[in-house]
């Protein structure tokens, strides 16, 4: 039992890496169900990305760094707001290089500053073993409004992802909501990716709420299924970065992705229980 | 309960300031169903689109429920043509039926006995109850269309608009459907449809035929002539049950009245006595 307790049990930064992992695991869990369930996988993409150079430009100019991460998102929403009212064709094209600008630059203006070359990788790929209780506290805030808005507008958001005019026949502000909604997505990439970087945050947004929705019958069961199965897979990434010396944010990540796979692979085995559209 | 359902005058709706139909003028009262009637693209979704504000209307007037289209959401209940979304969501049948009733109760309220009552009628109405547990990504496109038809019947609303509500439905599910029309109308309800079935319209009290303009309106027995349905589909046979509709405007996306100069389609149905260039040059 030990072996799996005492890197914590003996280490407070081991400690403070599993509570801010927890908390990043609720408000992905929540919001990446919601994300999901709306198709907005790509949005949460974008906006992880989106981030990154606003980081960056923060670090520059030295003020604090969610405050750039916060800029950056809404300049990337902003975006892909636009390119999707200007071009219905190629708007794949288009918000696809518009993640990549968005990565190019913060990398370019991370380049900038020799000083900041170590910066860049934990931008990156998080620092979750270097968290701080300053992090961890906004964590602990942004969790809690995440559920708090996610179970006060559950049924226009549950609405809204099975037929936006049917929300909005009913009576619900649909794209005040969608605002809303986007902005938990916001909230959460800019406070994760201290423990899981910005390029990796998107799998934590993604793979749990993915492995949940394979597994849940309710949207509610599926939201806490997806924040357990974040939080399993950062007890044991951490354990696994720590015996074996790898990087922490991405053994997360990984262990994320792989049980997503396992659950896909084992659903494939077992008795159908929700046969394919097609088939039924 | 509201004087008139809807009232339309001259009305002209469309897309982004584009007519799609004009001259539309029509009253329906409490307890009486329209059924709008044409095909893919003729209009029909927007229409029930404009009464239900989702989407402006383009000229002339119209009133819902005695107010703008869209403001009295708790008494319209809104059925649109595609779920396809419906699938990914992990939801069981029977909470597809109860979201109906979510708009009564706001945003947290709990659903009351009253509510459960009416979710059950409902299913039972539309002989879903044994799918109640049954995930919705399980149920096949009919049954699928089933539940959300209980999920606008339990609403009871004042306005009903169902868009292609038949489609996917089997013969038992259909009458089952018609008996829940003849409900909602027997409670004071009104109805809109769209759908192109013609033995469906003819259930209606008001029918109105639309191919990129009103070809007419009127009671079912009025309006559901041969030359009208022509009008409306492009060609008509009939077998022993009725008239079967063949439908050249699929292909072709525009209709071309009779005497329209533009004939250039070479649809089966088409008179070729305008004497205009048919050649095939498209």
């Amino acid at each position: 039992m030990g072996v799996l307790t005492d890197p914590f049990v003996q280490n407070a930064f081991m400690q403070r890496a599993l509570l801010a992992g927890i908390l990043v695991a609720i408000a992905t869990g929540v919001v990446g169900t919601l994300m999901v369930l709306r198709g907005m996988a790509f949005l949460g993409d974008a906006l992880a990305h989106g981030v990154l150079p606003g980081i960056a430009a923060a670090l520059l100019i030295g003020i604090p760094s969610f405050v750039g991460a916060l800029v950056g998102a809404a300049v990337m929403i902003g975006g892909v707001a636009a390119v999707q009212r200007r071009t219905r064709l190629s708007s794949d094209v288009a918000i696809g290089l518009l993640f990549v600008g968005m990565l190019s630059l913060g990398v370019v203006i991370v380049s900038r500053s020799s000083e900041f070359a170590g910066s860049l990788t934990e931008i990156l790929f998080g620092e979750v073993l270097g968290v701080s209780w300053t992090s961890i506290l906004w964590q602990a805030i942004v969790a809690v409004v995440v559920v708090a808005l996610a179970w006060t507008l559950r049924r226009p958001f549950l609405l809204m992802a099975m037929d936006p005019d049917q929300a909005r026949v009913a009576g619900y502000p649909v794209r005040l909501l969608e605002a809303v909604l986007l902005g938990m997505i916001a909230l959460t990439v800019v406070v994760s990716f201290r423990v899981v970087g910005t390029l990796l945050v998107f799998g934590m947004l993604l793979a749990p709420a993915g492995t949940a929705a394979l597994v849940a019958r309710r949207v509610g069961a599926m939201m806490i299924v997806s924040a357990v199965i974040g939080s399993v897979s950062v007890y044991v990434g951490l354990l696994l970065s720590w015996y074996y010396d790898l990087a922490a944010g991405a053994t997360v990540v990984l262990v994320a992705v792989g049980i997503f796979f396992v659950a896909l692979v084992v659903q494939g085995f077992l008795p159908s229980r929700r046969p394919h559209p097609e088939h039924a | 309960m509201t004087t008139t359902a809807i009232s339309a005058h001259n009305l002209t709706i469309g897309y982004g300031g584009n007519p799609v139909v004009s001259g539309i003028t029509l009253t329906l009262a409490p307890g009486q169903w329209l059924a709008v009637v044409g095909t893919n693209g003729s209009g029909k979704s927007t229409l029930l689109r404009s009464i239900a504000g989702l989407i402006p209307t383009v000229d002339g007037h119209l009133e819902v429920l005695d107010g703008v289209p869209g403001s009295g959401s708790t008494g319209v209940a809104y059925l649109s043509q595609s779920h396809e979304q419906g699938f990914l969501l992990p939801i069981r049948a029977k909470d597809v039926v109860r979201m109906g009733r979510w708009p009564v109760r706001g945003l947290l309220g709990r659903l009351r006995g009253e509510d459960e009552r009416y979710v059950d009628d409902a299913m039972v109405a539309m002989g879903v109850e044994a799918l109640a547990d049954r995930p919705l990504g399980a149920l096949s496109g009919g049954q699928c269309q089933r539940v959300h038809l209980a999920q606008a019947a339990c609403r009871r609303a004042d306005l009903l608009l169902l868009d292609e509500p038949t489609s996917g439905l089997d013969a038992a599910s259909r009458e089952r459907y018609l008996a829940l029309m003849d409900f909602e109308r027997a409670r004071g309800a009104a109805i809109v449809s769209a759908t192109h079935d013609v033995r469906e319209a003819a259930r209606a009290d008001l029918v109105l035929l639309v191919a990129e303009r009103v070809v007419a309106c009127g009671p079912p027995a009025e309006v559901l002539t041969a030359t009208a349905l022509a009008d409306t589909f492009g060609v008509i046979i009939s077998d022993a049950t009725g008239p079967v509709v063949i439908d050249p405007h699929h292909e072709h996306g525009h209709h071309h009245g009779p005497g329209t100069p533009r004939v250039r389609g070479h649809a089966p149905g088409h008179d070729h006595e305008h004497g205009h260039d048919h050649g095939h040059s498209h």
